[in-house]
Order: structure tokens, then sequence, then C-alpha cells
């Protein structure tokens, strides 16, 4: 069976889940999605007419807890990892536009 | 030291009477790790100024002796996240990553006393079957340097079989327990998805994902099993079901009189090697000569577990690995002008080939348009996988056959061909999609390379696996086979 994925769907893909491929990346990760989508694709011949599907294989349902805020007191060891921090805060590029055109 | 003429219960014995102290034990094992992992290269990262202060501090307080794991060196896989200690899932995008929390597992084993060793080398997130799409290093098979140690859990699966810790900790989502352990000749179970909590395993497949053992022994296993169990609340769908003793069923009365074993003709077909059949046969062989009854039974939807198994994994691999962004914490990609290249730069550069497949895979298969053509069937083949092993499990205790298709393959002969890797994990999956629990115990040899006999469960029955890995083995003499790795043991 013919897959349902080519070089732009790819990108399309890639763009959805933020990741950037070179052009030599798309050729050879293509074929192999390709291939693999194949694969996924013999599924079909299984008749799951009325079938409810199956999404976890815990044996619990619907598990609640008392809604009370917790504060860890984290906020100095957490900011360490961060690549960026200033004052408290994460630091990251800016976000709107500096032309004014943001969306 | 050699951990495989020794074992958990004599350690800590010897550890509580005061003939051996932790620090000669930790010092062993370092000394162990550095004569032998130049070769294997199972560890990441090493923990040892921080092992040898907690040893000498337990030396000074004494040994308790209801802590069994006090003052034992154990390896942790590096996607289980350790308070202090670089956890870097063998990902670039976590190469800085210092957790400021411990797994729950860890917890458990640090109220205990145990010793963290260090972190051991896996694939990428825990995504693969051979450990060669770590981002660091490639782990050799304690067997035959030249071959891969199996994966994910390949660094647990090496180290443990090299004699440099006693057990390590591994993780399975399609199989990266079960896998390496057939491999490397060692014991590896994955408990039955709810019975250990996964708070603080870095996320790859939720509803799959499960944390368990590898060990030279059965009863080791078993003990150091029941340690991690049991509900927790950081984990919603951890069980509350009491947690058994399982080392405490393990004694020269265990027996398999009487125990019910189906054989799915389906994990004996054409794809799986001669040899590993003959193996698995003979075991099974032996079990009827110990008093089981074997049958061969049907499992017909097997040959779907691998599709609707990467549909489903992939599609929550994707949404997990969300969270690797650059922004909270892991590698930011230098040299970016906006928010967006943030992002984009910072995945694209920092996970690897196969992760990225994993991504764009579970992306597409969630996307607009083919949700219900992949996703959702697959999560409906999901549940016939299931409904096939509970009707055998009907009139049946266990499902045995191979974990793997073949014994561990040489480096670098697979991994051009991702499609061919995948179809590796054919025998394990369906368990990680049941939900069930699922071993693997050394069964003998092929062409010298370990074949493992994989034991199947009833969901929260481990009890029963073990007492039949247990019996087995106590019968058989595969067990001590040592790896002979550069001719020293």
């Amino acid at each position: 069976m013919a897959s349902q994925i080519d070089e732009q769907q790819v990108q399309h893909v890639a763009s959805l889940a933020k990741l950037k491929f070179t052009d030599e990346e798309l050729s050879e990760f293509t074929p192999q999605l390709e291939s693999i989508i194949d694969l996924f694709e013999t599924l079909e011949k299984v008749d799951t007419t009325g079938v409810e599907p199956m999404t976890s294989a815990t044996d619990r349902v619907n598990v609640m807890r008392e809604d009370v805020a917790v504060n860890s007191h984290q906020r100095d060891a957490l900011l360490k990892n961060a690549p960026d921090a200033e004052d408290g805060y994460i630091k990251v590029p800016a976000i709107i536009d500096e032309s004014g055109d943001a969306e | 030291m050699n951990f495989y003429e020794t074992d958990l219960t004599q350690l800590h014995d010897d550890l509580v009477n005061k003939k051996i102290s932790a620090t000669e034990l930790t010092k062993a094992t370092y000394d162990n790790i550095k004569a032998k992992d130049d070769q294997i290269e199972a560890f990441l990262t090493l923990n040892e100024e921080n092992a040898l202060a907690e040893a000498a501090a337990l030396d000074e307080k004494g040994i308790a002796a209801d802590q069994l794991v006090a003052g034992i060196p154990l390896g942790v896989k590096d996607n289980i996240v350790t308070k202090d200690i670089r956890t870097t899932a063998a990902s670039k995008i976590l190469d800085n990553f210092k957790p400021i929390y411990d797994a729950t597992v860890i917890e458990k084993l640090k109220a205990q006393n145990f010793i963290n060793a260090g972190k051991l080398n896996l694939d990428e997130f825990a995504m693969g079957g051979s450990t060669e799409n770590s981002a660091y290093q490639v782990t050799h098979n304690a067997w035959d340097l030249t071959r891969v140690p199996g994966g994910s859990s390949g660094g647990s699966a090496a180290s443990v079989a090299a004699g440099e810790v006693l057990a390590a900790l591994g993780t399975d989502t399609g199989g990266s327990i079960r896998l390496p352990a057939s491999y490397n000749g060692v014991v590896g179970m994955k408990p039955t998805y709810g019975r250990v909590s996964r708070w603080g395993i870095i996320a790859f497949g939720s509803s799959l994902d499960q944390v368990g053992w590898l060990t030279t022994s059965v009863k080791d296993n078993a003990l150091l099993t029941s340690l991690i169990s049991g509900h927790d609340d950081h984990d919603l769908t951890s069980s509350t079901r009491d947690v058994p003793d399982f080392g405490a069923q393990l004694n020269d009365d265990t027996n398999v009189n009487g125990l019910r074993i189906a054989v799915p003709k389906e994990y004996l077909v054409e794809g799986v090697d001669e040899k590993v059949k003959e193996v698995i046969k003979a075991a099974l062989k032996h079990y009827e000569s110990l008093g089981a009854i074997v049958d061969e039974v049907s499992l017909p939807h097997t040959q779907y577990g691998v599709a609707a198994y990467y549909i489903i994994s992939s599609s929550e691999a994707s949404s997990n690995l969300q969270r690797f962004d650059g922004i909270r914490y892991g590698v930011r990609a230098t040299d970016v002008q906006d928010l967006e290249d943030v992002y984009v730069k910072s995945r694209s550069e920092g996970f690897g080939d196969e992760v990225k497949r994993r991504i764009m895979l579970g992306t597409f298969s969630l996307s607009a348009g083919f949700y219900d053509a992949y996703f959702n069937k697959a999560s409906q083949i999901r549940a016939l996988i299931r409904q096939d092993f509970e009707n055998v499990f009907k009139d049946h205790d266990v499902v045995m056959g191979p974990a793997g298709p073949t014994v561990a393959y040489k480096i670098g002969s697979n991994i051009a061909d991702p499609k061919t890797m995948y179809m590796n994990d054919v025998l394990t999956v369906p368990v990680n999609m049941a939900g069930l629990p699922g071993m693997s115990i050394p069964a003998g040899l092929a062409d010298g390379m370990p074949v493992g006999l994989q034991i199947i469960g009833k969901p929260f029955d481990e009890e029963t696996m073990y007492k039949a890995a247990y019996t087995f083995e106590q019968s058989t003499d595969f067990h001590k086979a040592q790896p002979n790795i550069g001719g020293q043991n």
C-alpha cells in the first residue's frame, strides 16, 4: 500500500513538533517514516468494529485528592536548572516582535 | 568481590554482622567498575565520592537488620531522576540536568540507606533496543564486546552481567528490561503496570512505562521488587493493592507441580531464530519434567503488536517530550533570534535521530485527519491484545516463550534500519500493551550467547512468576554461567 507521507508532509509534521530538518535529513527521514507508516497500515486488516479502545492499563478509576495548595519553596533550586534566569525569573528572547507587528 | 558468588541476603548478613563494612563493599564495587567499565562502557555518571561518604556514615552508625539494601551499592538507569546527581536520559538535551528531587523508587531505596553507585547508559529517552541510540557512548555486551547489550536498559543489564554491581534499576516500555536481560544472561522483571510508581521516571510512554530490576538471581530480583512496589500519591496510576514479600515465597519447598504453562504458537514462528527456539523448547521440557503442564495456545493479535505499539508509544512520547523546549531546564540552543527559535533549535540540536523519528511518528499519528486511522485503531488493537491474554489466563497460570527472536547481534548491524530494529520487540511489546508483568530469565546459550526465557503473568501475579522462575533456576545451572571479559571474571 502506498504510504500517506511525502517530504512536504514530513515538513508539516516537523513544524507541528517544533523540529527542523535540513534537506539532507529530510531525504533520509522521509523513506524511513514511510516504511514505518506502511507497517502501521497493516492494522487496517483487523476488524475492530465495536471494539472499545484501550488507553490505559491502570486498575484505578477517577482518583481524587484533597484540593490543597502546597508551596514547596523550591524557586531557587528550580532556577538553577534554567538556562537563563534573572531576578527570580526565567529569561527568554523577545516574544513580541519589536517592529510592533505582533500577532 | 565477585557478585556472582554472593547475593543480596548474604551481603546484607555480612554487613549486619560486620564481616564486611559498607566502605569495603563500596570500594570493591568501584574496583569492579574500574576494572571492567573501560570495556563495557555501562556507566554515564559515577557517584563515587558521595557513595563513599554515605558508606562511611553508615559504618559509623551500623547497618540496620531490617534494611535489606543498606550499604549496598546498586546501579540506576539514567532516565530515573536522582536529586543533585546528573540525569541525562542519555540525551544531549539534558546534558547539564541535575534534578532537584528523587524518583519515588529512589526515595524508597534511600529510606533503606542503599548506595547509588551511579547512572547507567540507555537508548536516548529509552527509545531503542540496543543502547546504540545513546548520545554519549555505545555499551558493550558483557558476553561478547562486539555485540549490543540490548536496550533500552543496556547499561543496567551489561553492568550486572559484567559483575560491576549486584543489581541495577531499569525501565521497560516495550521490552527494555526483558530484552537486555535476555541478551546478557541476567534476570529482568517488568512488574505489572501500576505495581511500581512512575514518579520521577523521565516519561516515554506513560500508559506503558514501568520500573524494574536486573539481577543475577531470581531471589534478589524478588526481594528488590518488593522494596520499590506500592501505591504512591504522586502517581495516580499506581495500584493500592498490597505488595507481597516476593522473596519470602522462594525456598526449598517452591515447586511448579501442576503449574499450567501456556506457550503461544505465535512466539515460536519463522522469525524466531532456530537455535533460540531449541533453547526455549528444552526449557519447556524441563518444566514438564518438574511437574508443570505445558499447552500450546494462540494469541492471534501478536503479529499486530509492533505496529500498534509504535503508534501508541510514539504518540505518548511526542506529547511527553514537548516539555523539552530549552526554557526551564536542559540545554538551550545559542544563536537564536526569537522564542520560536529557542524551541525549534534546542529540540533539533538536542534530540538524536531515533527520538526525532518517534516524535514525528507520534505527531503524525495524532494529527488531524489521521487520529482515527492510527491512534484510535491502535488503541482498539491494544484492547484485542489484552483480550487474547485474558482468554489464555482463564485456564493457564503463566505464558512462556522467548524474550527476543535472536541472541544479541553485532554492534552497528541493525542501526541503519529502524523497522528491523522495531521488529525485535515483537515478543515483548504485547506485555506492555496489556499492562501485564513480564520477566526474562537465563535459559541457556545459543552460539555462546545467552537466551532468555520470557515468563508472562496475570496482572499483579508476580508471585507465581517468581516461583516458576526460581524453580527453574534452582534446578539448572544456566544462571551460574558468567561472561569472561578480557580474560577476567
